[in-house]
Order: C-alpha cells, then sequence, then structure tokens
C-alpha cells in the first residue's frame, strides 16, 4: 500500500508580496486537487445517486475521467461535488441507471449556468 | 483483469488528481487517470504539447502526482530519449518513462523523433490518444482525422482518409505495438500491466473520444467509443515481437455480420454531419478492408506454424 | 589521433580543435552524450563514438535522428541529474532553436560546443559566428575559444559555472569551423583526477531546483498566467547571468591555481594599457591579432588587443574599465558574424554601444565586419585595419580597400 499521500486540497498560490528574489530558479509545481480551481462551479448538471438502486457495483468509479466518484465502504459510492464536472458518464454506465443527472440550481451559482 | 478487480483498495491512489480543466467526459484524461493506477508512483510522464500539457492545471499546482513534464511539441519521443539515458547512466533502473502525446504530436510533428527512439532500442512507453485531431488548439485535423470529418481547418470535411499510425509503428522493429479502448479502464489497465516490464520501446495507440471535438454529449464518451469498436472502426490488435494478435475485445468483429454498420457509429457525433453517401461508403469500404487485410493477415500466421 | 597509455597521467597529445572538445567531454566524465553529424563539428561526435564503445569514456552516447531531439535528449537527460554534453553547428543549431530556448528556461547545465560555420542559403560550412550569435539572446552563457587548448578548457571551466547553484545556465563553447576544428595543434591533457579535483560529479540528489525523482514527484512547465510571475522568472535569468560574471571569475583563478594556465577573465587583454588604438574581437582572429599588434608596436604604433572572451554575459564593466585606460583615442570592434539590419551590421559591435555610453571619455568608435563564410583575414589585413583605425579617428573617413559604409567598416568587401 502506497504510504505517500498526495497533497490533496492545499490551496495553490503564491502570497500576493511574492518578490522575484523570493522564487526559486524555476517555476515547479506540485500535485494538487483543483488545480485550476473548483471545477464543480462550471457543472450544468449534477449526478445523484439513488441508494435503494445502488448496488455499490463501483462502474461509477471506474468510469469516471475526473476521480470525483468516491467509494466509499459501506455506503457506496458519493460525488466529489467540488471537482465534478457533470459529464454524465457515471449516469450512463450505471447498470441499474441508479444515477440521474439534475440541473444544477442556477440561482446557488447566480445564474452562471445559462 | 476483470474489471471488478480493479476496484481492489490498492488501485485506489489516484496519481492524475481531480480539478483540473480537461473537458466534461474528456475520454483521455480517463485513459490516463488508468494508465498511471497500472505503472504506479515510479513512473515519469513527459507530456509533449497537447490537451493533457494544459488541462493538467496552472503552476503552482497541477493535476499529476507522479514527475510529469512539458515538452515541446515534436520532442516527445526525444526527451524521454534523453531521460531514459540519463536514469541509466545514473543506475536507477527501476523508473518507469512514458510519453503521453497526442495524434498532432505523434502522427504529424513527432513522427521523427518517435521513428528516431524505436530504431534506437528506446526503453520507454509511448502512447498515442488518439482523438483525431489537434485538439488543444481547437480542433483542426491532424494526419489522423478520418475522411469527412469536419475540423476548423477542414470546415466541410477532410478529403483525406486517416494516416494508420498503429501500422507505420508495427513495420519498426518494435517489441510491443498495442491498440487500446481509452475508454475501457480494464484494456488501459491491463495492457499498461503487461508492458510495464517488456524492455525496448512499447507503443500504444489509444483511442479517445473527444465531446467538444466530435460533437457528442459528454455523457455518451464510453458508448462511442463502443460503437467505434462495434463498426470495426477502431480495431484492439496487438502485435507482440512481430506476431499479430486481435484482442479480445475485437475477436468477434472479424466476422462482418457482427460489426453494426459504420454510419451508425458516424451518425453520433457531429463532426459527420457534412459526410457525404460516397464518404460514409468510402468508409465503410475501407473498414471492410482493414478487416480482410486481417483475416489475411492471420491466415498467413496460421499457415506459418 | 594519439591515445592516451593511462587516464591518470597528465599528457600533450596533437589534436584537432574537435578532439580537444571531445577529450574535454570524456575528461568532465559526462553521462549521456546526444550526437547528430554536421559539418564542421562531425569529428566531435566521431571522437566520442571511438571513446565511448572502445569502453574508455562511461557515457551513454545516443545517436539522436536530428538535431532538434539532440537538444530535447540533452534537456530531457539533464533533467535526471546528469551531466550532458553535446556539439553542433550552423543548421543543426539553428534546427534545436526551440529547445536551446527551452534547456535556458529550465535553467539546466548543459555544455555545448559549436564548431561555428556559416548560415544557409547558400551552403557554407567555413567559420562564421552568425550561428551561435543568432543564439545570443536564448540565456545561455557565451564564450568563444580562440587556441585549441582553450577549448579543451573552457568546456571543463564552463561545466564548473554552470552547475553552480546560483547559476544553473547552459554554456555554449564556440570556435570556428575548419579554421580551428580541423587543424591539430598540441593540447595539454590533464589526468582525470585534476579535473575531479576541480570539477566535482553533480550532485547526487539531481539539481536542486529541478530533477524527475519519483520520491519528490514535480510537474514542470505548466503553463503560467499573464498576472503570475513569468516576468520575474524571465527576470532572474537576465539577473543571474549579471551575477555569474563573478563566478566565471572565480572558477578561471581556480583553474589558474590548478593548471598554471591563466585566462584572466571575461576578456583577455593583450598590451591594452597603454594603448592609443584598441582593436575588440573574438575567437582565433583575436589571437591572431596579436602578431598585427607586435607588428605595429615595432613601427611605434600604440596598438592593442582585447579578446572578448565571453560575449554573454557581456562584461560590460570589464570592458568600460578597459575603456578608461589613460592613452586610448580610438576602438574598433571586429564581427565575424552578420546582424542585418542592426545598428552596426554586426552582434558585438552593436552591444558595445552600451559601453561607449558608460564611459565618459570620447573615443572615436569604428565598428568592423570581417571574414564572413570563413574569408581569410590574414595579419597583414589586421595591420592595415588599425591603420584605418587611425585614418578614421584623425579625419573620420577610410581610404585603402575597406570599405566604410553606412558606418561601418567591411574589410575586404568587393
Amino acid at each position: 500500500m502506497n504510504e505517500k499521500k498526495p497533497k490533496a486540497h492545499r490551496k495553490s498560490g503564491l502570497p500576493t508580496d511574492t518578490r522575484w528574489q523570493d522564487l526559486p530558479h524555476v517555476p515547479v509545481s506540485l500535485g494538487v486537487m483543483g488545480s485550476i480551481g473548483k471545477t464543480g462551479e462550471w457543472r450544468i448538471l449534477r449526478p445523484e445517486i439513488s441508494r435503494e438502486k445502488c448496488n455499490r457495483c463501483g462502474m461509477c468509479y471506474l468510469y469516471c475521467p475526473e476521480g470525483t466518484m468516491i467509494l466509499k465502504s459501506g455506503t457506496g459510492p458519493e460525488v466529489n461535488l467540488t471537482y465534478c464536472k457533470g459529464c454524465g458518464i457515471c449516469a450512463s454506465e450505471c447498470p441499474r441507471k441508479a444515477i440521474a443527472m439534475k440541473p444544477e440550481n442556477t440561482d446557488r451559482n447566480n445564474g452562471r449556468n445559462e | 483483469m476483470a474489471l471488478k478487480e480493479l476496484l481492489a483498495v490498492e488501485y485506489t491512489e489516484e496519481y492524475l488528481l481531480a480539478g483540473n480543466s480537461a473537458c466534461a467526459g474528456c475520454v483521455s484524461e480517463l485513459a490516463l487517470r488508468w494508465a498511471l493506477k497500472a505503472l504506479g508512483p515510479k513512473t515519469v510522464v513527459v507530456s509533449p504539447a497537447s490537451c493533457a500539457n494544459v488541462y493538467i492545471g496552472v503552476w503552482p499546482g497541477a493535476s499529476p502526482t507522479v514527475p510529469f513534464i512539458n515538452m515541446a511539441f515534436a520532442a516527445g519521443a526525444s526527451a524521454a530519449s534523453g531521460i531514459v539515458a540519463g536514469y541509466e547512466a545514473l543506475g536507477k533502473d527501476d523508473i518507469t518513462v512514458m510519453t503521453w502525446a497526442g495524434d498532432g504530436g505523434t502522427v504529424d510533428i513527432g513522427i521523427q523523433a518517435l521513428s528516431g527512439a524505436i530504431e534506437r532500442g528506446t526503453n520507454f512507453i509511448y502512447v498515442c490518444y488518439d482523438n483525431e485531431i489537434y485538439a488543444n488548439t481547437g480542433t483542426q485535423r491532424s494526419g489522423s482525422t478520418p475522411l469527412a470529418a469536419v475540423t476548423t481547418t477542414t470546415p466541410f470535411g477532410k478529403r483525406e482518409n486517416k494516416k494508420d499510425i498503429a501500422k507505420i509503428i508495427a513495420a519498426h522493429e518494435i517489441p510491443y505495438v498495442g491498440v487500446v479502448n481509452g475508454a475501457d479502464p480494464q484494456d488501459v489497465f491491463d495492457t499498461f500491466r503487461k508492458i510495464k516490464d517488456i524492455k525496448g520501446t512499447k507503443f500504444v495507440h489509444l483511442f479517445s473520444p473527444c465531446p467538444p471535438g466530435w460533437r457528442f454529449d459528454p455523457s455518451e464518451s464510453i458508448e462511442i467509443a463502443r460503437l467505434a469498436v462495434k463498426s470495426g472502426m477502431w480495431i484492439l490488435w496487438e502485435q507482440e515481437n512481430g506476431v499479430f494478435s486481435l484482442k479480445k475485445g475485437s475477436r468477434r468483429y472479424l466476422n462482418k455480420e457482427s460489426r453494426i454498420s459504420v454510419d451508425e457509429y458516424l451518425r453520433r457525433q457531429g463532426r459527420f454531419n457534412l459526410a457525404s453517401e460516397e464518404e460514409i461508403r468510402k468508409l465503410q469500404d475501407w473498414v471492410d478492408q482493414n478487416w480482410d487485410e486481417i483475416r489475411r493477415r492471420l491466415a498467413c500466421e496460421e499457415k506459418g506454424r | 589521433m594519439e591515445e592516451m597509455n593511462e587516464e591518470h597521467a597528465d599528457q600533450t597529445l596533437i589534436l584537432t580543435g574537435n578532439e580537444a572538445a571531445a577529450w574535454a567531454a570524456r575528461r568532465a566524465k559526462v553521462h549521456v552524450v546526444t550526437a547528430f553529424p554536421i559539418t564542421p563539428q562531425t569529428t566531435v561526435m566521431e571522437a566520442i563514438a571511438q571513446f565511448v564503445d572502445a569502453g574508455k569514456m562511461n557515457s551513454q552516447f545516443i545517436r539522436m535522428e536530428s538535431e532538434h531531439s539532440v537538444m530535447a535528449g540533452m534537456v530531457g537527460a539533464s533533467m535526471t541529474g546528469a551531466r550532458t554534453f553535446t556539439a553542433t553547428s550552423g543548421q543543426g543549431l539553428l534546427y534545436m532553436a526551440e529547445l536551446v530556448h527551452w534547456a535556458a528556461g529550465a535553467r539546466l547545465p548543459v555544455v555545448t560546443t559549436i564548431a561555428s560555420r556559416g548560415i544557409a542559403p547558400p551552403w557554407n560550412i567555413w567559420v562564421d559566428y552568425s550561428d551561435v550569435l543568432s543564439m545570443r539572446d536564448t540565456g545561455w552563457m557565451i564564450q568563444f575559444a580562440s587556441t585549441h587548448q582553450e577549448i579543451f578548457d573552457s568546456v571543463i571551466i564552463n561545466y564548473k559555472v554552470a552547475e553552480n547553484t546560483e547559476v544553473m545556465l547552459p554554456a555554449f563553447v564556440a570556435y570556428g569551423g575548419f579554421t580551428q576544428s580541423h587543424t591539430a595543434k598540441p593540447v595539454e591533457i590533464p589526468g582525470e583526477d585534476r579535473i575531479d579535483n576541480f570539477l566535482p560529479p553533480p550532485p547526487k540528489g539531481g539539481w536542486p531546483h529541478l530533477c524527475l525523482d519519483p520520491d519528490r514527484p514535480i510537474v514542470h512547465g505548466n503553463i503560467m498566467m499573464p498576472h503570475q510571475e513569468y516576468m520575474e522568472f524571465r527576470f532572474k535569468i537576465h539577473e543571474t547571468m549579471e551575477r555569474a560574471t563573478s563566478v566565471i571569475k572565480k572558477a578561471i583563478r581556480e583553474f589558474k591555481d590548478d593548471f598554471g594556465r591563466d585566462y584572466q577573465g571575461l576578456i583577455e587583454t593583450y598590451l591594452s594599457e597603454d594603448a592609443e588604438y584598441l582593436l575588440v574581437t573574438v575567437g582565433a582572429l583575436a589571437e591572431q591579432a596579436k602578431d598585427a599588434v607586435d607588428s605595429l608596436r615595432k613601427r611605434g604604433v600604440r596598438a592593442g588587443l582585447a579578446k572578448l572572451r565571453y560575449y554573454r554575459p557581456f562584461p560590460t564593466e570589464d570592458l568600460v574599465a578597459l575603456l578608461e585606460g589613460g592613452n586610448l583615442k580610438a576602438v574598433a570592434v571586429a564581427d565575424r558574424s552578420i546582424a542585418y539590419g542592426s545598428p552596426t551590421g554586426g552582434h558585438i559591435s552593436s552591444d558595445f554601444y552600451s559601453v561607449l555610453r558608460q564611459t565618459r571619455k570620447e573615443i572615436t568608435y569604428l565598428p568592423v565586419v570581417w571574414g564572413l563564410g570563413g574569408r581569410d583575414v590574414t595579419v597583414e589585413e589586421q595591420v592595415g585595419l588599425f591603420e584605418d583605425l587611425r585614418e578614421f579617428h584623425e579625419g573620420g573617413r577610410v581610404g585603402g580597400r575597406n570599405k566604410l559604409i553606412y558606418g561601418t567598416l567591411w574589410v575586404g568587401l568587393r
């Protein structure tokens, strides 16, 4: 089992008073979630899982391109809504049709989802 | 490996973290996620200019948690060649080097460096994830774009058919060439697991349907890939040390009756909306010819045994 | 080519300039060499191929399929922490231009020798520094080697400078195609222990700022937005170049202590302290100009020479100090390269205006272009140049065979 965990959820960004003297020789980036921000904010459809229909087969986790379908042992798959892009592959691939894609609440997003 | 075995806890670590700028439903992202799970953390990735190059995100953050370098467009295979030599000189022989390039960076601008690296017997994996366009720059045609496809540089449909890069590479002296369905995590995982310890160049041609580029809904990415395989337009085969074989996913389509028509695959994608009847027929003929050629090759190899 | 009996003994061998470069790579114990032939550099690669395949040089030798791949391979190998070397010329250097920028942008301490040749079309394979000088703004240090011994010594010194953690910039060592690459001279090759003492191996953990190590995974080269620190990172490369002058001088002093040869610094002067007429130039023609200076001195003309060794970083301070010399009346700066449309038509002579701007003295300035495409420049012509310089200083005009056009003297222009 790999003990080294990636640095998840670390806010990426330099302090605003960075000077050239503080910088290293080259810009290198470290692995983080959300390297370009909360991609979930662009979503127009979100997956909703019906716990009655879901038999925790794990197909949604396998086919999710983003890796935002997390398999929790016991309770089953959960969507990481901070980064889920709402592509709908999970809903398409679920053998039990246990996932439905629901429109995002446009009020919550201040009309961003036009 | 059975699909369910991929659920094992040892494969749950993500080496490509979420929250990057890949399009929703990107098959190449899905494939990279599973390729890295199969190869593990002792992997170094060279990414020449392509979608992956950019979607991994903005400095000082990035999606990958393995060493990953961006590289000039034409230099995917040559930079990897240098990395392999560097590790060898420094006595580090347990690191997998992989070039993760698009079809543009392989079939067109990158073909010289790739061919040279193979000819030198460079010990690395070269993946061409094929979305059949220069997707990063906004869907211009590439050498890998099929006939009749609409792109921004072929606004009325491409007049030439697709360059078959896997066949070109298979004509080199190369231990492994494999054609993979990028939308099938099992195929991706099994392939990368298998090739990890082969010495020499391993070339993987990976099918990567592109929702914005091919104009279909992101939720259909996996289904589009299935149709491509079912119609026989995307053929899953391997060549190991010169011996050709069809992979399980494509074997049944040797029988033309089992194949769906090419049209059933094409009409699901907006990029073929301007395809004429004649062009669709040409594509169907091309697919049938490819399969005939495979049949003949398999028969030859059978006779030879 | 004569063979070494032992790696540890000091020996003097008769070597061509190219062979001297190859020996330097061997003594520097480079880990990876990427190779592609091009006249007149090819024999560097051939010599290294012989060394490697005969087991005398323990390097990975990648026979790349193009120069673009050569430099890509250098960048890749250097990122693993390996010491890397290659050689190229002319068209080859231009073909790898994109990756020349990459090596500097990634701050990788690679060293490349250039056997300079003319740029096509038409084909011209003879000495002309336009090739390396077209790379002058890429962030690479650029040094001209004017003798065969200097070719060998410079590669070693430049590895030491480049790999200094405060520098971490790549370096070109340029010399003349055919005039230096293919002629043979005695070259002292120190034993490997003495070189190891001066130039230790790269750090085990790779270059501190950038190393491809799965135990410390990083991503390099991904996108940076305008509001981020792209400008600052670019500034840092320039700032490092400016600071590198002191690292270079220190390395040259240490080289003198260890090996007895004194290269003075970023410039090398000859009879310049009391000179009235000074020539500033680069390469073998600078070395040759010492004969012209001697000849003039015999006639009572106070001629002097400054050999520009490093062109990048540009040795502004040293040149300004040179111009402050008590008797100096006029200075000529001669380029063996052409910079179309530039203020003077020559690279170095255009840059030199910044030096003139910073000195308080009134000095007559004459930019010169000579020897393009391998055209010979004889000692007599160099003597003639000093005479033209004096004539220009006294009357603002030049008679004789050389043509003064748009303010620049074109030696031997027909």
